[in-house]
């Protein structure tokens, strides 16, 4: 079953900044099979888009790399296909353009003018946008642009989807239709996926393993929980399913009693008595329920 | 109020009355109150010129400045009819000559004329679009690899800023001197005269575009950039595809800024090097010192102007029509 498809080792990253040398990351280890949705959840400033970006070749680790399928990842390709948290379309060109302008240099020479037609539409219809060809992003909902750019993603025909909070900037309704749409979509293409979230249940629901990174400086990551629920899933028979409650307890429990929020612990630094590994503040937990 | 409209089956009077008002006011606003500022403007305008008075005369009125405009048309129409003759006197003379002897040498010359004033309109016009035109070619290019490459940014911004306050008028000695030196044929395709002010244009035209296209293209979202390196689009598919147009309203701004300078730089080197254009007929004026000359200068001031003000609204136009954001609001 394990076919190390894609191998994360002994990444680190060390940024140079006015205050000297500053390690996001250090010595990260993973490794993710062909087909596998990877969740990867940790504190906002931990490093999780930085990790994303060594994967996707924006960014050079400092130690260490990448190797997806045998090939080191040392350039940005649309073999590692990014969507990004605030849609990143292009918003002089419409709907259709934009994936086009993708599916035009991956498949340069590869497909006819009709094949890349029917492709780019084909892309468009499974994120349901198949109405709106000929709107500009700035006529289309939050949602709706965050479709197309996961059809964008998904027009590269990528090896791994990479995500970056992809639903992070939508409204809890929009979230929950999107990530019905990606596990149809999951389910339909197989794709292997490594998607950032901070939403528990998102987490939960959508992946196979989840990843836990640790608070920054040198983060790395803390733990890794399979999720072993049967596919398709279902948020509705989920919420009541106890296998679904106790890994959804368990990534709570590592976010806020093992690695608190850095903003909470200066919040509480004041009275020195108060023990680090005091109950879970209330307030994060509500948070993430409402989200 | 109620009784402007009286429609059947109309809304409320008071709501009809309401909505009028409401009309009548942005009429006002949109067409009324630019009509009062010009009106008070004239009128200040006449009060100060008759209490203005020099060597040459009382101080133009705008009903003075009228006349002198009549005037320049007039001459213009009638320079007009004079080369019309010239040449029909010229052809009939050549064909006369050719039913003689078929083999005859046939001379044509053109008509030398003395410019009028709707000529050096022209002359200017065209001058500043060439020297704009150079500029532009030179300017965006520049701009566009300034913006990309930081290390070519270093490289050029101190030239940038030294030379960007030089004055164009600086310019012009070197400028001058140059294009004689170098610009050396027996058939011109170009006076000497227009390469001199159009490329001391373009050297004034250079530098609000380069510094406005390298801040735009710099300012690039750096998701789209993110975006073009996981396509892997190439270098000049990313420029045209991604770079140019997030950087077009900048662009166009650093170009709108730059005509307007090459207009105001053009007069002033025209006055100074005697080159054919408006500048040339206001320093003409000035010389001749006739009891006309105020009201026919500041008639090419007025016409400087509202070709000034007429470039930019057609930039603008240009920028409503390549600009992909149709909502920006542009002025
Ligand atoms: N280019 C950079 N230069 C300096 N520091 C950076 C740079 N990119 C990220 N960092 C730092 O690395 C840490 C991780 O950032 P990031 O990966 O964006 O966190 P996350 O996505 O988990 O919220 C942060 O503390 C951030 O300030
Ligand atoms: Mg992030």
């Amino acid at each position: 079953m394990a076919n190390n498809y894609l191998d994360i080792s002994g990444v680190g990253i060390t940024f140079p900044t006015d205050n000297g040398p500053f390690c996001a990351l250090e010595n990260v280890n993973l490794r993710i099979d062909e087909g596998q949705f990877i969740a990867l959840i940790g504190h906002s400033g931990c490093g999780k888009s930085t990790l994303l970006n060594i994967l996707a070749g924006l960014e050079q680790a400092t130690s260490g790399g990448a190797i997806l399928q045998g090939q080191v990842v040392d350039e940005p390709g649309p073999e590692r296909a990014v969507v990004f948290q605030n849609h990143a379309l292009m918003p002089w060109l419409t709907v259709y353009q934009n994936v086009e302008l993708a599916v035009k240099q991956v498949f340069k020479g590869r497909k006819s003018k009709r094949e890349m037609r029917e492709w780019t539409e084909h892309n468009l219809q499974l994120v349901h946008m198949e109405h709106a060809l000929d709107k500009l992003p700035g006529e289309i909902s939050g949602g709706m642009k965050q479709r197309v750019g996961i059809a964008r993603c998904l027009a590269m025909q990528p090896k791994v989807v990479l995500m970056d909070e992809p639903f992070g900037a939508l409204d809890a309704l929009t979230r929950a239709h999107l990530q019905d749409s990606l596990m149809e979509i999951h389910a339909e293409l197989g794709n292997t996926v490594v998607m950032i979230t901070h939403d528990v249940d998102e987490a939960v629901l959508l992946s196979d393993r989840i990843v836990m990174m640790t608070n920054g400086p040198a983060a790395t990551i803390g733990e890794i929980l399979e999720v072993e629920l049967p596919r398709p899933r279902d948020r509705l028979a989920l919420a009541e399913n106890p296998d679904f409650n106790h890994v959804r307890q368990q990534v709570l429990k590592f976010l806020y009693a093992k690695q608190r929020n850095p903003a909470l612990l200066e919040e509480n630094a004041a009275p020195k008595e108060t023990p680090a590994s005091e109950p879970t503040p209330l307030r994060a937990v509500n948070d993430s329920e409402a989200a | 109020m109620s009784t402007v409209h009286t429609v059947t089956d109309s809304p409320p009077a008071g709501a009809l009355s309401a909505s009028i008002l409401r009309r009548l006011n942005h009429a006002l606003r949109v067409t009324g109150l630019p009509v009062i500022g010009i009106g008070v403007f004239l009128f200040l305008w006449q009060l100060a010129a008759s209490n203005i008075n020099t060597s040459l005369g009382q101080f133009p009125g705008p009903v003075e400045v009228k006349e002198q405009a009549l005037n320049l048309y007039q001459e213009h129409v009638r320079e007009r009819e004079k080369a019309d003759a010239f040449y029909a006197r010229q052809e009939a003379r050549n064909a006369k000559k050719l039913e003689n002897t078929p083999d005859a040498k046939i001379k044509w010359r053109s008509y030398t004329g003395k410019p009028t004033f709707i000529d050096q309109i022209f002359t200017s016009l065209y001058t500043v679009s060439f020297g704009f035109l150079i500029a532009t070619l030179i300017a965006v290019p520049l701009g566009v690899i300034c913006g990309l490459s930081d290390s070519v940014y270093r490289a050029i911004n101190p030239i940038i800023q030294v030379f960007k306050p030089v004055s164009p008028l600086a310019w012009l000695p070197l400028v001058t001197m140059v294009v004689s030196a170098l610009y050396m044929s027996d058939d011109p395709l170009f006076e000497k005269s227009f390469l001199t002010s159009a490329f001391t244009v373009a050297l004034c035209c250079l530098w609000p575009t380069v510094i406005n296209t390298t801040v735009g293209v710099s300012g690039i979202d750096r998701d789209l950039v993110n975006v073009s390196r996981v396509m892997a689009l190439p270098t000049l598919v990313h420029v045209q595809k991604i770079v140019l147009p997030s950087a077009i309203p900048m662009i166009f701004t650093g170009l709108r800024l730059s005509l307007a300078t090459g207009w105001m730089v053009l007069i002033a080197a025209e006055m100074l090097a005697q080159n054919p254009g408006l500048g040339k007929f206001i320093w003409d004026e000035f010389q001749n010192g006739s009891s006309n000359s105020l009201g026919r200068i500041m008639v090419a001031v007025i016409t400087i102007g509202l070709i000034g003000f007429l470039l930019d609204k057609i930039m603008l136009g240009l920028q409503k029509r390549s600009s992909w954001d149709k909502q920006a609001i542009l002025r």
